[in-house]
């Protein structure tokens, strides 16, 4: 797969092809397989990210210690907010409701990780529904998607031990901006404009859960992070342009992780984790879960 | 090599990509050294995976791999009691193996019918993992191919010798490294293989008197 953006961004275009075209062409060529198998595992993904998102809509799923679940009924029941009756809206949703699945231990796509797997979802899933994007498009968004995961990977980080939450719903929120940019008919350098202009706004973002469990905020920033990601989407569809070239976007982001202190980086050490009210929750809800489980 | 559906995938059982279904990948990898579920299991801990590995599942996962549960099994939530009913006697501990250890490390140690292993392996992150020694050798294993790992005396001839009782038995070696401390002294080969090596290739290379030791390993992730 590619190691930068910039490079498949130029094939695309040179080849006058999608993002997604240059994606699939290239994974078929390292993994010597054909297009069509990629395309149907991909297409498998898909009908198991609907699945956890109509499972979590359902509002009776809550985590291990309790501390989530139950919010994505709430938010699809309560529609009085400034975004009642949007995307948006539907998006957010969506996003809580995979995430609640997530932490009750039902199936998801980890996508790029479990931690941040409500975001891609959500807005492809999300965008597809309001704008009636056939599946074949979605597919293509998703190998899109895993192209822009990919060059994370490589460049940077898509863990949150290693480089914060950044690394995680950023990176997520990254791969959606540009995979759904080009799903609406973005050009491959309006993708790579949408995916640096939704990671500027996720730089430095901490990990900090509390107990160091896929619970809380997760659950939360995967709704942030989605927000986040339509902005993206919106200014790069608009023709707004980032001055900072997306490969750099990436590496200040391994870069800003590795500079990280530990206690930001999934060890419950520092941020919301370490609040008063945090400990005292992972502290009383840890315990239960150590108690149910004998 | 980073592969498209490794980033969107793999489909797993929550919450953690790392601590679950990377978790999973390892105890599945680690059963493979011993064919089968294991009968006892020491499981040690370092960094993340002792820290918040039992809100996490690491536990369970670890142990559904070792059942030989796939990541996206649903089973995995109860794998401990699983593992009660199907004799498989675990124990965890929490370590520091190495300062420098990946965050989400774990060393497995265990045992079916007098055949023992020993299992050093990282999360990396989106479910990827890396396998970083077995039974004391180094080697580099991630399990998105099937893995030949290999320790034999350098010698002329070794590698014409072990690929061609692969092309025997129609297996394609797909990559190939090949590392040793010293002239004369250990060659340590990690073959990866697109088709998976059946009991009869693996024991031909073991009957070689100058293979020290190999073992075979699953493919685990990738599409």
């Amino acid at each position: 797969m590619y190691k930068a953006l910039a490079d498949a961004i130029r094939d695309a275009e040179q080849q006058k092809k999608t993002l997604a075209h240059v994606a699939l062409e290239t994974e078929a060529r390292d993994q010597g397989r054909p297009v069509q198998d990629i395309r149907a595992a991909l297409q498998r993904a898909l009908d198991v990210m609907r699945g956890a998102i109509e499972k979590g809509l359902t509002g009776d799923l809550y985590s291990a210690s309790g501390l989530v679940g139950g919010d994505a009924a709430k938010l699809r029941k309560n529609p009085s907010g400034p975004l009642a009756d949007t995307p948006f809206r539907d998006i957010l949703t969506r996003a809580l409701a995979v995430q609640e699945v997530n932490a009750a231990m039902g199936v998801i796509v980890a996508a790029p990780t479990a931690g941040g797997a409500g975001v891609l979802p959500a807005i492809l899933t999300g965008l597809a529904k309001a704008r009636s994007v056939p599946d074949e498009k979605v597919v293509d968004g998703l190998a899109t998607a895993g192209l822009i995961g990919a060059v994370v990977a490589e460049r940077a980080s898509l863990s949150g031990a290693e480089g914060g939450c950044q690394a995680e719903t950023g990176a997520a929120a990254g791969m959606a901006a540009g995979a759904a940019t080009e799903m609406l008919g973005g050009s491959p350098s309006q993708v790579g404009h949408a995916v640096a202009l939704t990671m500027q706004g996720t730089l430095g973002l901490v990990c900090d859960p509390l107990g160091g469990l896929v619970e809380l905020p997760c659950v939360f920033r995967n709704a942030t992070g989605s927000a986040i990601a339509l902005a993206g989407i919106e200014m790069a569809l608009a023709g707004i342009t980032f001055a900072i070239p997306v490969d750099e976007v990436i590496d200040v982001m391994g870069d800003i992780g590795r500079e990280m202190d530990v206690r930001y980086r999934e060890t419950a050490g520092g941020g919301l984790a370490a609040t008063p009210t945090g400990r005292k929750l992972a502290k009383e809800r840890l315990y239960q879960i150590k108690r149910t489980d004998g | 090599m980073v592969s498209l559906l490794d980033i969107i995938g793999p489909v797993m059982v929550g919450p953690s990509s790392s601590h679950t279904a990377g978790a999973c990948r390892l105890g599945l990898l680690a059963r493979c050294l011993v064919g089968g579920t294991p009968q006892t299991g020491v499981l040690q801990l370092h960094g993340s995976f002792a820290r918040t590995g039992e809100g996490h599942g690491t536990d369970k996962a670890l142990v559904a791999g070792l059942l030989g549960f796939r990541p996206d099994d649903e089973r995995i939530r109860d794998a401990l009691k699983i593992a009660e009913r199907e004799g498989l006697d675990y124990k965890f501990e929490k370590t520091t193996i190495a300062d420098a250890a990946h965050p989400n490390t774990v060393r497995i140690s265990i045992e079916l019918n007098g055949n023992k292993a020993t299992m050093l392996g990282s999360s990396l992150g989106a479910g990827r993992v890396l396998v970083q020694e077995i039974d004391g050798y180094p080697v580099e294993v991630t399990g998105n191919l099937h893995t030949i790992v290999l320790v034999a005396e350098d010698r002329k001839g070794s590698i014409a010798r072990i690929t061609g009782i692969l092309a025997e038995h129609d297996i394609n070696i797909a990559t190939l490294r090949l590392t040793r401390k010293e002239k004369g002294g250990d060659a340590f080969m990690v073959i990866e293989c697109d088709e998976q090596p059946d009991k009869k290739a693996g024991e031909e290379l073991r009957a070689l008197d100058w293979v020290r030791w190999t073992r075979r390993l699953d493919k685990v992730s990738g599409g």
